[in-house]
């Protein structure tokens, strides 16, 4: 197996040097191989959104290097890495432009990381592709591609980002707690869709996630992230057995190891300060 | 009935205007201000260059240059140096006056005498018709106001089809999305900030074109005459919208631009005629603006109320 993404060190700090510093990044280390679909789990603050934010580009880092496919994209701006990655957002409004018709949409999406030209946005080709692959969804949108997207459903909107995403298939999916804005039921489509279209291409993925079981269920591997830092790894046959009462267990852990902390140097500082 | 043919001529003129705006204000959702200064830019460099003898065509293609330029360099205030894009137009705004007396080198420069597309459309008029007047449903017209409305209903049109098919190529539809979603057209690899600063070009080079046919068509060019335009603009663009139904499908929005600057013309040489001061124009225009803006929310807020 080989590597596709490969981070080293990343930092990053944001607001430095004032009351409303947050050390989000604090030396991460990760290699994903290819074909993979890794969960990272982690509390509020944990820096598991910031650190897909890293790697799709949205902003750079302080230290550290990213490496996609053997190419070092550190450097490389957000628009740029799209060639290579493909994201789903948490907020169902952030991956479609709403007065766009759904079939504009995937014509912009079918030139991720292609050059845009004076060739007409719309043609016969991607028409008849475009109403099969959304066909395939089951949810009836195939006669309704020129409509305005805004006029959807959270979870019709969802999914067709998935779609997007993957329309030209990404060496990177990156998934942003792309379900928990959406209704149980649409929560589960869009699972079951994310698994299919990961199963099909063979999609290699990086996914965060609120949902335990979510995290037990999905894919083969689950980072765990603290304060920053990656603080447990389960995968192979430790991520099988794993069970969603364990990941809460090691929740409690990670908490309680803090609290302790916390008496700890208050007892120091009543006693020396 | 000239005072009719003269509204209808500069409501389809203006009608450029309300596409510029139309672009950077509900595709960028930029409220643009360098439309101010880009319409005079664009009337200023047009009479210029006709006075030194360069053909109208000519002139009137170098305006539209003019203001892409002046409208890049809004964009690229706005988004390489990260200013607000109002202050952005503002900036080039004021930038833009100064530079406008530059190129007239006065004030005011007449086109009396020379030739214009206005007195080439007219004289092209009165040839193919073989007359100076005609009767246009029982009212005797001039043959030469009557070709000039409909080379401007000509350039109206050619500049409506040109942004329709523009913002259906691939470039064009991204730029839609721009204004749309930026962070969707980011996350698909496109480059906002060069669409912005296109967008921006654009929008100020209809605007320019605009007001190179307006000074052609009335005979002067005036370094005050942008002022309140952009407002001028989003009256257009708003009273369109209205005639419309509010649908904001591309074409028709187009189409309501036209239409809206065209009405708005009229309503305003109705009103004038009624004896209306010109002097509270600006004013009327501001406050029927503010009034179209915040009236639906105002309704639907009602409506809800007694619902």
């Amino acid at each position: 197996m080989t590597t596709m993404l490969s981070l080293k060190g990343l930092r990053r700090t944001f607001n430095g040097g004032t009351v409303n510093e947050v050390r989000a990044l604090q030396g991460i280390d990760l290699e994903v191989e290819e074909g993979s679909f890794v969960q990272l789990l982690g509390m509020n603050g944990s820096g598991k959104s910031t650190l897909l934010n890293a790697v799709a580009g949205s902003f750079f880092l302080d230290a550290g290097s990213i490496k996609l496919d053997g190419i070092d994209i550190t450097r490389w701006p957000e628009h740029r890495r799209a060639a290579l990655v493909g994201r789903v957002f948490q907020n169902p409004f952030s991956g479609t432009a709403p007065n766009l018709s759904i079939a504009e949409n995937f014509a912009l999406a079918s030139r991720r990381g292609l050059g845009r030209g004076l060739g007409w946005a719309l043609n016969r080709q991607l028409m008849e592709d475009l109403r099969a692959r959304v066909a395939s969804l089951r949810m009836g949108l195939e006669d309704r591609l020129d409509n305005a997207i805004g006029s959807l459903s959270g979870g019709q909107r969802q999914a067709l980002t998935l779609l997007m995403a993957t329309w030209r298939r990404p060496k990177l999916l990156l998934l942003d707690e792309h379900t928990a804005a959406l209704d149980p039921k649409s929560a589960d489509q869009v699972i079951q869709l994310t698994e299919e279209v990961i199963r099909r291409e063979r999609l290699t993925v990086l996914m965060v996630t609120h949902s335990m079981s979510q995290a037990v269920n999905l894919g083969g591997r689950i980072v765990m992230l603290h304060k920053g830092q990656v603080a447990h790894d389960f995968s192979g046959a430790e991520k099988k057995r794993l069970r969603a009462e364990d990941l809460v267990d090691r929740f409690h852990e990670i908490r309680a190891r803090e609290l302790l902390d916390e008496r700890a140097a208050e007892l120091l500082r009543n006693c020396y300060v | 009935m000239t005072l009719l043919l003269g509204a209808l001529t500069i409501g389809l003129i203006l009608s450029l205007l309300a596409m510029g705006v139309m672009v950077s204000f509900r595709i960028f959702s930029v409220p643009d201000i360098t439309t101010d200064g880009s319409i005079t830019l664009g009337a200023a460099v047009a009479a210029t260059l006709i006075v030194a003898g360069v053909p109208p065509s000519l002139a009137t293609l170098a305006a539209l240059v003019a203001g892409l330029i002046a409208g890049s360099v809004t964009g690229v205030i706005h988004t390489k140096f990260k200013i607000d894009a109002l202050l952005s137009g503002i900036l080039v705004m004021t930038a833009l006056y100064s530079v406008n007396l530059r190129v007239m080198g006065k004030s005011n420069v007449p086109l009396m005498s020379g030739t214009t597309l206005a007195s080439e459309a007219g004289a092209l008029g009165e040839k193919i018709i073989g007359s100076t007047r005609v009767n246009l449903l029982g009212w005797p017209v001039s043959a030469a106001d009557l070709s000039i409305l409909f080379g401007a209903l000509v350039c109206a049109t050619i500049g409506a089809l040109a942004v329709y098919f523009f913002f259906r190529t691939e470039i064009g539809t991204a730029m839609r999305a721009t204004g749309d979603n930026s962070q969707m057209v980011r996350a698909l690899g496109a480059n906002v900030e060069v669409y912005r600063i296109f967008g921006l070009a654009m929008a100020n080079g209809l605007v320019a074109l605009s007001g190179a046919l307006l000074a052609q068509y009335q005979g002067f060019a005036d370094a005050q005459m942008g002022i309140g335009m952009v407002v001028w603009g989003l009256a257009s663009v708003i009273i369109g919208e209205a005639l419309t139904g509010g649908n904001r499908s591309l074409g028709l929005t187009l189409v309501g631009a036209i239409f809206g600057s065209v009405l708005f013309r009229l309503l305003v040489a109705i009103a004038l005629r009624w004896g209306l001061n010109p002097n509270d124009l600006k004013l009327i225009t501001a406050i029927f603006v503010f009034a179209a803006l915040v009236l639906p929310g105002l309704l639907t807020k009602l409506r809800r109320k007694t619902a």
